[in-house]
């Protein structure tokens, strides 16, 4: 062998620390060439901190990088790419109204003509199976496909490490199969690939080695052949996760809420118009809406629960009245309730207290303006109530709503609306960036609103926690919704196909 | 290498409140430094501004009338600046108060009658209203950004003012001169100490005070206005609308410049004059800012800021200093609240950082 060390880069006692909260603590990882490995852990656990380390965007406060077995301190991300570092992140940095190949030519450090490029991005498209038109426009493209103009970009750069931030979260089933195969292709060329997931299955069918991190420190590095998913998990969580218990099945009753023939033009000129929405939720079920980020789902959500309306009341029954014209609170009071997916700026206000972020949307139904002014005594019980009964970890009531982890907020925007007793509850993304244990929490609340006799309808992005909850199941795409099939008559591979906007055959009626 | 700001995690919750404090210590430095520069002594020049304006009864009289109007439009502009609506055209609005008061002042000129002052009061609201009105359904209508629309109108209303002095509302037995008549005594507002100039007004801005301090802590109005400020998807979640928010926090600066103004003609001055305010409705961005966007904090800041005219006064007649003087004081201060401002929330970084 030639190469001075078996690893093309050595990781040893990596340490960040942030005011209040060490993020990694003495964190080794070591990586072969041409190894798919994987970094597993709960959202903050270290693994982003870690990453951003290799890609110079961190400073390190001890620790050493040996890339190519010779230590670097890896000033930039320029610095990082120079080394043949690459990686994708979780959020695309890509200009919607420019070109695949403008884009790519963005993000080069070397410039080269556009010509040249383009010739050269078709290349590597068709070398990887990563099929590509340079010459659209971004805003045309599926998320898929802008994830392969990130991973185009950078293997134009002939990288030696590529490292994927939760490169899946964003793609169909059968888009994760054909990604898997062009990593496994890129491993086999000799690129090593640094997989970062908390997704278990994934990193069972795609890596070789796994480094686990809980809570900044490394716990594990394991062969993840040796490994099956519930030693990965217990690694990963600490523990065993506690079985879902799924609660006694109550009988369906009326229909709640309903959507016919519901049409929405998007007010955002990128954003996604609803086309012909038909949806019944009846009292008792939890309908989930698959889909892909981006196809809809913030649309859905926001035409039904009146921040955006149209001029035929028609298109929403709520409780069996025409609703399609009412406001928010007008809905509110009709017994709906709703948790949009964006939490700071949209559920909550980031800079203004628990107390008032509980008055925003409980003011009406629960009564907390006396004579024309804030019962504010009523208001911080309420609030006080939310943060003792879904466990808000919290010093105090009156922070600011910015200051609670993601998690803590979802659980107290959460509990502010289940605790309203709504009849009807809309919820996009309920366990997004929650780490595993509130989302438990929150799953399991979701599913006793049900039980309750509420109708719910979950959108959410994670097929997983759709299957495990939902009654009945279907997906949007595009701003089309698919039909619905009970949990039981479906399996993940339809459900993929429902998310890429396929009609199946055998598809039954839109009822329950 | 130039510094580079970084956002600080927490900003510090009680420098947020010690800002202004810190403003107007630098600002006193920084003063300091220009008195030294323009060959004046500082402690003379201190002096004659900061103490010498407020060391008789008639020198304090004389700060709450200049705080009258600085009170009245800094709470108002404080709802608006909560909620994100920057109108920062108030003095055009104050103009048309004191047209629109003016001229119901003129109008009833001949007559005597305890209704006269409401009247002059309620048209002046009216006035202002109507102009912060313009910039309010250019802003929902159009989007038309209300910065823009409501700092041209102020030009308007300057010009609208000198049209109207120098025709209508020009004094018949004035040899030309462009200034109204002399309000009739049941036109002017009521004294409250004899010998000074202290008035009515100053009454009017204590009950802005409180009612600006119900509205913003124990309204849903108020409420609104904050969500609406923070977040705005939040407050349509809530159901709440944003261009109706827009419309009041338009209509209440509007309306409380206006009054402001009408209470100028009615009060110390006593008639309509081409220049009918010193930059009240500017200054009181100003007030706003260094109050903290809280009504309490509007009236000590506005005393400040009242201050800061009677010293150029006093500055001018025993140093020979320029009128100047009092702007430079006042950009001075603006300029290093928002500088701690900045600081509070971001920190310097001089070493050379990784770009993302």
């Amino acid at each position: 062998m030639t190469e001075k060390s078996e690893y093309l880069i050595e990781l040893t006692g990596m340490r960040k620390a942030f005011p209040g909260v060490l993020a990694t603590d003495n964190v080794d990882l070591k990586i072969r060439r041409g190894e798919v490995h994987a970094l597993l852990g709960e959202n903050g656990a270290g693994k982003s901190t870690l990453v951003k380390m290799i890609y110079g965007i961190l400073k390190p406060d001890a620790g050493e990088i040996r890339f190519n077995g010779e230590t670097v301190d890896i000033k930039n991300p320029a610095h990082a790419r120079e080394l043949g570092v690459a990686m994708v992140f979780q959020h695309f940095s890509l200009f919607d109204s420019l070109t695949v190949v403008e884009n790519i030519s963005l993000g080069m450090d070397q410039k080269s003509d556009m010509k040249t490029l383009a010739t050269k991005i078709t290349d590597v498209s068709e070398r990887y199976g990563l099929p590509l038109d340079p010459h659209r426009h971004v805003y045309t493209l599926s998320v898929g496909e802008r994830q392969r103009i990130e991973i185009i970009r950078c293997l134009l750069q002939e990288p030696k490490l590529l490292i994927m931030d939760e490169p899946t979260s964003v793609l169909t089933p059968q888009e994760v199969d054909k990604l898997f195969i062009t990593l496994r292709r890129l491993g086999e060329e000799g690129l090593a690939i640094l997989y970062i997931s908390h997704k278990l299955d994934e990193i069972k069918a795609l890596c070789d080695d796994a480094t686990i991190l809980r809570l900044g420190k490394k716990v594990g590095g394991v062969s993840v052949a040796e490994e099956s998913t519930g030693s990965l998990a217990a690694m990963m969580m600490g523990e065993e996760l506690k079985e879902f218990k799924q609660a006694a099945k109550v009988t369906v009753g009326d229909i709640r809420l309903e959507a016919k023939d519901l049409n929405m033009i998007a007010s955002d000129p990128l954003g996604i118009s609803l086309k012909n929405i038909n949806l019944e939720v009846r009292a008792g079920e939890v309908v989930g809406i698959a889909g892909v980020a981006g196809n809809g789902q913030d649309e859905l959500l926001t035409a039904l629960n009146g921040e955006h309306r149209n001029n035929n009341p028609e298109s929403i029954y709520i409780e069996g009245k025409a609703s399609a014209n009412l406001n928010p609170n007008q809905r509110r009071e009709l017994g709906m309730a709703s948790v949009p997916e964006k939490r700071l700026g949209h559920g909550a206000m980031p800079d203004m207290n628990l107390i008032d972020n509980a008055f925003l949307t409980a003011y009406d139904r629960l009564g907390f303006i006396k004579s024309g002014l804030i019962d504010y005594a009523k208001t911080r019980k309420f609030a006080k109530e939310v943060i003792r009964d879904f466990n808000v970890k919290t010093p105090r009531a009156n922070v600011p709503a910015a200051s609670l982890s993601g998690g803590n907020l979802q659980k107290f925007i959460i509990g502010r609306e289940f605790k309203q007793k709504p009849s009807i509850l809309v919820v996009s993304q309920p366990t997004w960036g929650v780490d595993a244990g509130a989302a438990q929490t929150i799953r399991e609340a979701i599913r006793e609103m049900a039980s309750q006799g509420a109708a719910v309808l979950v959108i959410s992005q994670d097929l997983d926690e759709l299957m495990e909850i939902s009654d009945r199941i279907g997906a949007i795409c595009g701003g089309v919704l698919s039909k619905f099939y009970p949990i039981e008559e479906i399996i993940i591979e339809k459900m993929g196909l429902l998310m890429a906007g396929v009609e199946l055959e055998d598809g039954v009626q839109n009822v329950a | 290498m130039l510094p580079r700001l970084i956002k600080r995690q927490t900003p510090s919750a009680s420098m947020v409140y010690l800002s202004p404090v810190l403003a107007l210590l630098l600002t006193l430095v920084a003063s300091i430094i220009l008195f030294l520069m323009m060959g004046v002594s500082p402690a003379a020049a201190l002096h004659a501004f900061f103490v010498e304006p407020i060391s008789s009864v008639y020198g304090l009289s004389e700060l709450t009338v200049k705080a009258t109007p600085l009170i009245l439009i800094g709470v108002a502009l404080s709802l608006g600046f909560r909620a994100g609506v920057w109108n920062i055209g108030a003095e055009g609005q104050l103009i048309l108060g004191g047209i629109f008061g003016g001229t119901t002042a003129l109008f009833f000129y001949e007559k005597t009658g305890f209704y006269i002052i409401p009247l002059i009061l309620i048209t002046g609201i009216i006035g202002g209203m109507l102009w912060a009105g313009i910039v309010a359904f250019l802003k929902t209508r159009f989007n038309a950004n209300e910065i823009l629309t409501s700092l041209m109108l102020s030009y308007v209303a300057a010009l609208l003012l000198n049209l109207l002095i120098h025709g209508p509302l020009k004094d018949p037995d004035g040899f030309n001169f462009p200034e109204s008549r002399l309000f009739s005594d049941s036109a002017l507002l009521p004294i409250l100490y004899d010998g000074t100039r202290m008035h009515l007004g100053a009454i009017i801005a204590l009950v802005a005070v409180g009612l600006g301090w119900i509205l913003l802590s124990r309204t849903l109005l108020g409420y609104q206005i904050k969500v609406i400020g923070d977040a705005p998807a939040a407050g349509e979640h809530a159901g709440f609308s944003p261009s109706k928010i827009i419309w009041i926090t338009l209509l209440i600066s509007g309306g409380a410049a206006g009054l402001a103004g009408a209470i100028e003609v009615s009060g110390p001055i006593g008639q309509v004059l081409p220049n009918i305010s010193p930059g009240y409705g500017f200054a009181a961005i100003i007030v706003a800012y260094v109050g903290r966007l809280h009504p309490l904090g509007v009236l000590f800041s506005a005393l400040l800021l009242a201050l800061s005219y009677l010293g150029g006064e006093t500055a001018q007649i025993k140093l020979n200093l320029p009128v100047a003087v009092t702007g430079v004081f006042q950009g001075l201060l603006l300029f290093f609240l928002l500088a701690s401002d900045v600081l509070i929330h971001y920190r310097l970084q001089f070493s050379k950082q990784a770009a993302v």
